[in-house]
């Protein structure tokens, strides 16, 4: 029982100076003046309002990206106090007192700071030398550009850092395979891949480039698994299996879960709700919610209705009529029916309520028990306050010659019969007797007369329309397009049949609260597909950039200008490093196509282990560099040198390899390995020089005098803003 | 399109010219005169004479089988796996309603098919290079893609797919030992020749006859640089003469670099109320126009002394500072810090100041791109940028259309951007002034390599500029395998003959299970030979044909399905053909493997039933389905199987 007291209880800890050493630089080159400048800085002005809408706990979409990178500079805020109370308007407002600036920009720095000593434990585990590792870590270390990036509560460091933790945990699992498969810290390394990558992805889209490098390496590795003829079948599926559950399903897993918990966290309606659908809107607190927390789920013959357009686009809108009719004649000469308009509104309004009538009674108000109507049912839509039918007949639609018009009929005695008679359908039904729901159902209305479908054009009437949207009639309307699909949105059951009283008539009571029937699953899916469709109107911005400016740093990005002194922080990476990471690419890219075509014909040039190493090392590296390049050339969004970092990152790692590989394996004497070390030190002394020199543009102090900041345009398309004495 | 040839009219498509040229020599053959309008699908040709130039498109359209059922053959040597390609291929209704008729698709599928036949063809005579038959099928390949490119860009991928092809082929003779350095230089040699240097050439040489053919002015004109535009018979700038250096007091037009860029243009109508200052509006405007037309003045003097003919000329250099007066509303071109109608971030140009008399905001550096100051500047040649002085932004022009106040023109703003983009770049066209000597356009005439270059520069931009419109509904290409939603050519409306193009299903779904049926298959296959199962001969023969021979169609499937879902331009149905081609010859390949697997532990005979059997069941289905390939008729509507086939 006891036999653990008959040994003395030892620790033994091992702590490599190194890692902590690159560990404290890191810290003080990402936390020194932090709080420095008290103002917003370029992107915080984008974050910040989502920090703020966390705290509030309003619910937004942003189509930049997943939700877990707001998440943690939400926490920032959360644990330094943050209300939210703050207006992120403008790019060097000075923050108030309420708001914590260290804290916020507290974790981004983190992430940044520990980049350094995983890019030193990354070479280790390529089995490069300590010595290469260090030159690594030294040069991310004394990267402007990574330092002027983590300083600020932007999220391109937290996503590098977890970029770095996939990649490393990666590695060290993979070097745990071969001894000690299904130990502890194999699958420690082996979970913590899949958590980093899912974490990667969640703080940006970006980090799926990183996800799928690591997947396709490891199912290189399984392959050659594969062909090991030692391991059984039973084994073989059992690291297959692991591999599945690690790198996809715990990765998806967790993707969910940040949507779960952002969705959890923000439950207040906000400025973002319109973009979703009705149903997710009534599932917000306030909003919508507080509209049709009460109405009834079904609608009936006498419902009074607001009908939304589900496609919310150009601006969500809902079928509207008023007194006014269509001109008789149009500018271009076109004549109308001259009956009364109907059009699409972009706001709530008296005129947007239509009442759903049985054409073969005349009541207007809901029966006792309501008679729902159902998928396929004919009906007539009467406007509520001017008590017209909704009509369409083949006249040109206004705007839209190819379509028909659609008015509210007025009986102007002439050979121009009423058509109003409409047929529901039901897009989303599961089956074909379904009643037509508040919120949830999606209806067509399709023309009996004419089988023409109710739709939006899109376009926006002249001046006697109101500028309002255009409703036509669509004759060609096979498909499916969201644009002729309505859903009620506001529902009550009509009472009085007068039209003064209806105008005047109350909500209904409490029958069932909707907002309950929307999943989670629903939600995320909604939501997920709203992030990826979403487009923002391409935006053109001064320091946009084009993919080929970053790899020779044509372009930098200005971040904050002092009110008064020329004080300045820029986006600007140390020149010498990325010069030499473009060397080191190239010098790489030129040996690994050489010793290929040598080893082709049975030539080889290095033994075979260290081969290994610099293909799994240019796997890594160049690699990384690569998949996080490379696809930017295929993107249409507006680019910025920020988006370069994370291949930057992977660059400059490779600096370090090639160096080591040159000078095992190139230099041959005892003078050219010596000649290499020289070169190597000083060029490293130039590197800390050029970060010493630009380290007043990557902290924005101390303030520069004109003449020095002119001395700093090392190159003319650099924008440094120069203040006008 | 294969009219403009035949009255050598030029013309603007975006793609290739080979296509409408052989169109147009097939039309030209069969006595077609060229006259019929061709203006949109539906129209008669009434006493036209059409059927030369159908019967050739038919003509290459049916020989993609004989060519699928050689490839077929070739790759894995089986009589049944070529029959059951050759079938598909013969009743599936979407390939013969896209050969039927005028398209570029069949003459692109037949160099394609060609292409990819004749590689095929070159791989199985590898073990004689150097003979006859293997320098016949190689430079055959070659100019099958060089064909193929010449049609349509989606010709690339085959490109694309030949060129891996060979990568791996020289791969594979550099591991063989017993080849020396010398003999694989000749290899390499031989296919650069064959596959880069004679596609190229013959590339070239169908755009230097596509050049001569046209040589009349056309609608295409608008689309190309003005230098290209003297080029042509009929264009008012063919064998004009103007002076060359731009000089004060000339009048001038100019044009936008941008494609279809338009003249900066002013009239005498205001900005309306409320969209910047209520001055007069600038825009930029497609035709030639009187309103087109600009005085350069100098930003300091005023206008009497240039207009005096005993005055000496003074050259507009680069650098100056020059004001730009309106000719037919003396106004000056005018920028300010009011934001432009449209661009919101940009600011607004306008026309300013009463007969000349304006303020400093109507002073414009000009600038040529890539000069030293104090050069002159050179009409048409030139490539001239306006920055204002006030504010340093540039004039350019937006390329959004204004609403009706602007009469439907193109905005021009100046943007503070300083970026260069033929938006903000402009040339002088027209050029008059009677002091100066007037010299021939000719002198400015651009090479071939010039003109080759600008025609793929607007076709790329023109192939990337059609964007889907807002609300239309597009193609997409997940669509296309399952046969989700056919295209219309032809029909007007309800009660009329239609031609609607549409797989056969039973054949498209057959398609699209093989290829998860032949990945599971590799997968299989390709795990059973690492992990070192012993197999039979016969059986490591069918894994090779189903890795190497099915490996070299999926890729090809992959080549032309893909890239489809990185495009940004409208996609149709009709794209999917080629892919659809591997797909077939992926169908025979696989199902004949997957038979003979089965056959080892079953007695030969019923495979070969099986085959037959599966080809007679798409055989039968195809009876229903073939009414709608030629001409649909009113009762169609029973044929229709899926939602989403529009009637």
């Amino acid at each position: 029982m006891l036999g653990f007291l008959k040994e003395p209880v030892v620790v033994t800890a091992e702590i490599n100076v190194n890692l902590v050493a690159l560990s404290v630089m890191g810290l003080i080159s990402r936390l020194w003046g932090l709080c420095y400048p008290r103002a917003v800085v370029f992107d915080e002005v984008y974050y910040g309002q989502f920090v703020s809408l966390y705290m509030k706990r309003i619910f937004f979409v942003d189509d930049s990206g997943p939700p877990f990178g707001h998440m943690l500079l939400a926490l920032g805020g959360y644990l330094g106090g943050f209300d939210g109370n703050f207006l992120w308007n403008r790019i060097g407002a000075e923050y108030s007192m309420n708001v914590p600036v260290w804290s916020l920009r507290l974790l981004p720095a983190l992430a940044g700071a520990l980049c350094v000593p995983l890019a030193y434990q990354i070479l280790v585990e390529l089995h490069f030398s300590h010595c290469a590792a260090l030159g690594a870590a030294l040069l991310i270390l004394l990267e402007n550009s990574l330092i002027t990036q983590s300083r600020f509560m932007l999220l391109e460091s937290i996503l590098i850092f977890f970029i770095l933790l996939a990649v490393l945990s990666y590695l060290k699992f993979y070097n745990l395979q071969k001894h000690s498969a299904f130990s502890g810290s194999w699958w420690f390394w082996l979970l913590l891949t899949g958590v980093a990558c899912s974490c990667a992805v969640g703080v940006k889209y970006m980090g799926l480039f990183t996800y799928m490098l690591l997947l396709a390496t490891a199912g290189l590795h399984f392959w050659h698994m594969i062909g090991d003829q030692n391991l059984s079948n039973i084994s073989l599926l059992c690291h297959f299996l692991a591999r599945g559950l690690a790198l996809i399903i715990i990765p998806m897993g967790l993707y969910l879960s940040f949507f779960y918990v952002h969705l959890a966290l923000l439950y207040r309606s906000g400025p973002h709700d319109q973009i979703m659908t009705s149903a997710f809107q009534a599932s917000l607190e306030g909003g919508l919610a507080r509209i049709t927390q009460g109405q009834p789920l079904e609608v009936a013959y006498g419902s009074q209705i607001t009908l939304r357009n589900v496609l919310g686009k150009p601006v969500q809108c809902w079928l509207h009529s008023h007194t006014n009719t269509y001109p008789i004649r149009y500018e271009n000469g076109r004549g109308s029916s001259h009956q009364q308009q109907v059009t699409c509104y972009p706001f709530k309004d008296v005129n947007n309520w239509w009442i759903v009538k049985d054409p073969g009674m005349q009541q207007l108000v809901v029966s006792n028990p309501p008679r729902p109507v159902r998928h396929g049912h004919i009906v007539q839509l009467v406007h509520g306050i001017t008590t017209r039918y909704l009509n369409t007949h083949d006249v040109a639609a206004p705007l839209s010659p190819h379509s028909q018009e659609v008015s509210c009929y007025i009986d102007y005695n002439i050979s121009m019969p009423a058509q109003n008679l409409w047929r529901v359908e039901i897009v989303n039904r599961e089956s074909d007797t379904d009643v037509w729901k508040t919120i949830l159902s999606e209806v067509r209305f399709v023309h009996v007369n004419t089988s023409a479908v109710l739709k939006l054009s899109g376009a926006s009437l002249p001046e006697w329309g109101y500028r309002q949207l255009e409703v036509v009639g669509e004759k060609l309307s096979k498909g499916y397009h969201q644009s002729m699909v309505w859903n009620v949105e506001e529902h009550r059951y009509g009472k009085s049949q007068e039209q003064k009283e209806r105008e005047v008539e109350l909500h209904s009571p409490t029958q069932m609260d909707i907002s309950k029937n929307l999943s989670f699953m629903a939600k995320f899916t909604e939501l997920q597909w709203k992030i990826l469709t979403l487009k923002n109107e391409d935006t053109e911005h001064k320091y946009s950039s084009s993919a080929l400016d970053w790899i020779t740093m044509d372009t930098n990005i200005a971040y904050w200008l002092h009110p008064t002194s020329g004080a300045q922080i820029h986006l600007l990476g140390n020149v010498a490093t990325w010069a030499s990471a473009n060397a080191a690419a190239l010098v790489y890219l030129c040996l690994s196509l050489w010793y290929l075509l040598r080893r082709r014909r049975k030539i080889y040039d290095i033994p075979e282990d260290a081969w290994q190493l610099w293909t799994s090392a240019g796997g890594v590296c160049a690699g990384g560099w690569a998949v996080n390049y490379l696809p930017f050339f295929l993107m249409e969004k507006t680019l910025f040198l920020y988006h370069y970092l994370p291949a930057v990152t992977f660059q400059i790692l490779l600096i370090p390899v090639v160096l080591q590989h040159l000078g095992d394996h190139l230099c041959r004497s005892v003078l050219l390995k010596s000649m290499l070390s020289a070169l190597t030190v000083a060029w490293l002394s130039s590197v800390y020089f050029v970060y010493c020199t630009f380290s007043p543009l990557s902290y924005g102090q101390p303030a520069l005098s004109p003449t020095e900041l002119r001395a700093l345009r090392w190159k003319d398309t650099w924008n440094i803003l120069i203040r006008k004495q | 399109m294969g009219s403009y040839y035949i009255n050598r009219t030029f013309f603007f498509d975006v793609h290739p010219p080979l296509g409408k040229m052989l169109i147009g020599l097939a039309g030209y053959l069969s006595g077609y005169d060229g006259t019929f309008p061709f203006q949109k699908p539906g129209d008669r040709y009434e006493q036209h004479n059409y059927i030369g130039m159908r019967g050739f498109c038919a003509f290459l359209g049916s020989c993609l089988v004989p060519f699928a059922y050689l490839t077929v053959l070739e790759l894995s040597k089986s009589l049944p796996a070529a029959l059951l390609t050759a079938f598909i291929l013969i009743f599936d209704t979407g390939c013969i309603t896209l050969s039927q008729y005028i398209l570029l698709d069949p003459i692109l599928m037949f160099f394609l098919m060609g292409a990819v036949l004749s590689m095929v063809k070159c791989n199985s005579c590898a073990d004689r290079p150097f003979s006859a038959s293997w320098w016949f099928w190689l430079s055959l390949t070659g100019v099958s893609l060089a064909g193929a490119m010449g049609v349509k860009f989606v010709g690339l991928f085959v490109v694309l797919l030949v060129g891996l092809n060979t990568i791996y082929d020289l791969w594979d003779l550099l591991g063989n030992l017993s080849l020396s350095l010398v003999m694989f230089g000749k290899h390499l040699l031989a296919r650069v020749l064959c596959l880069i240097v004679l596609p190229l050439a013959l590339y070239t040489a169908m755009f230097a006859v596509h050049f001569a053919v046209l040589n009349r002015s056309g609608p295409g004109d608008g689309f190309f640089s003005s230098a290209f535009q003297s080029q042509l018979i009929g264009n008012n700038l063919h064998n004009v003469s103007i002076p060359e250096h731009l000089a004060y007091g000339s009048v001038v037009t100019m044009k936008n670099l941008r494609m279809a860029g338009g003249y900066l243009h002013s009239h005498w109508h205001l900005y309306p109320e409320g969209i910047g200052a209520r001055q007069q509006q600038v825009t930029a405007y497609l035709h030639k126009d009187l309103n087109n037309l600009w005085v350069i003045k100098k930003h300091d003097s005023d206008t009497a002394d240039l207009s005096d003919p005993s005055s000496p000329v003074e050259f507009v250099r680069h650098g100056d500072i020059i004001r730009l007066e309106h000719k037919e509303t003396s106004r000056n071109l005018h920028s300010h810090q009011h934001e432009a109608p449209l661009t919101r971030k940009h600011f607004q140009v306008t026309g300013y100041g009463i007969n000349g008399t304006g303020d400093s905001n109507d002073f414009w550096r000009i600038e040529v791109v890539g000069r030293k100051t104090g050069k002159l500047i050179k009409v048409l040649r030139s490539q001239v940028r306006l920055t204002h002085v006030a504010t340093g932004c540039i004039l350019g022009s937006s390329g959004k259309t204004l609403p009706k106040w602007g009469w439907e023109q193109v905005e021009v703003t100046c943007t503070p951007y300083s970026k260069e983009t033929p938006n903000s770049l402009w040339n002088f066209e027209d050029h008059i002034n009677p002091k100066l000597p007037n010299i021939s356009l000719d002198v400015l005439k651009p090479s071939f390599a010039e003109i080759l270059l600008e025609s793929h520069m607007v076709m790329i931009r023109g192939n990337s500029g059609l964007k889907p419109k807002d609300n239309e509904v597009t193609s997409k290409p997940w669509h296309w395998p399952i046969n989700y939603q056919g295209l219309r050519f032809s029909g007007v409306n309800e009660t009329d003959y239609r031609v609607y193009l549409l797989g056969n299903p039973v054949i498209w779904w057959l398609n699209l299970v093989t290829i998860g049926l032949y990945l599971l298959i590799t997968v299989c296959t390709a795990v059973a030979l690492k992990r070192g199962v012993q197999l039979t001969s016969e059986l490591k023969e069918l894994s090779r044909v189903v890795l190497r021979a099915g490996g070299q169609i999926t890729l090809g499937w992959l080549l032309h399905y893909l890239p489809f879902f990185m495009m940004g331009r409208v996609l149709y149905f009709h794209h999917y053909f080629p892919a659809m081609l591997f797909s077939s010859m992926l169908t025979g390949i696989t199902w004949d493997a997957l038979l003979k697997f089965c056959a080892v532990f079953l007695s030969p005979s019923t495979t070969a039933r099986k085959i037959y059997g599966g080809g007679f069941l798409a055989l039968v289905l195809l009876i229903l389905y073939r009414k709608c390939s030629y001409l649909c008729e009113p009762g169609f509507t029973e044929v229709r199987r899926q939602e989403g086939w529009q009637g």
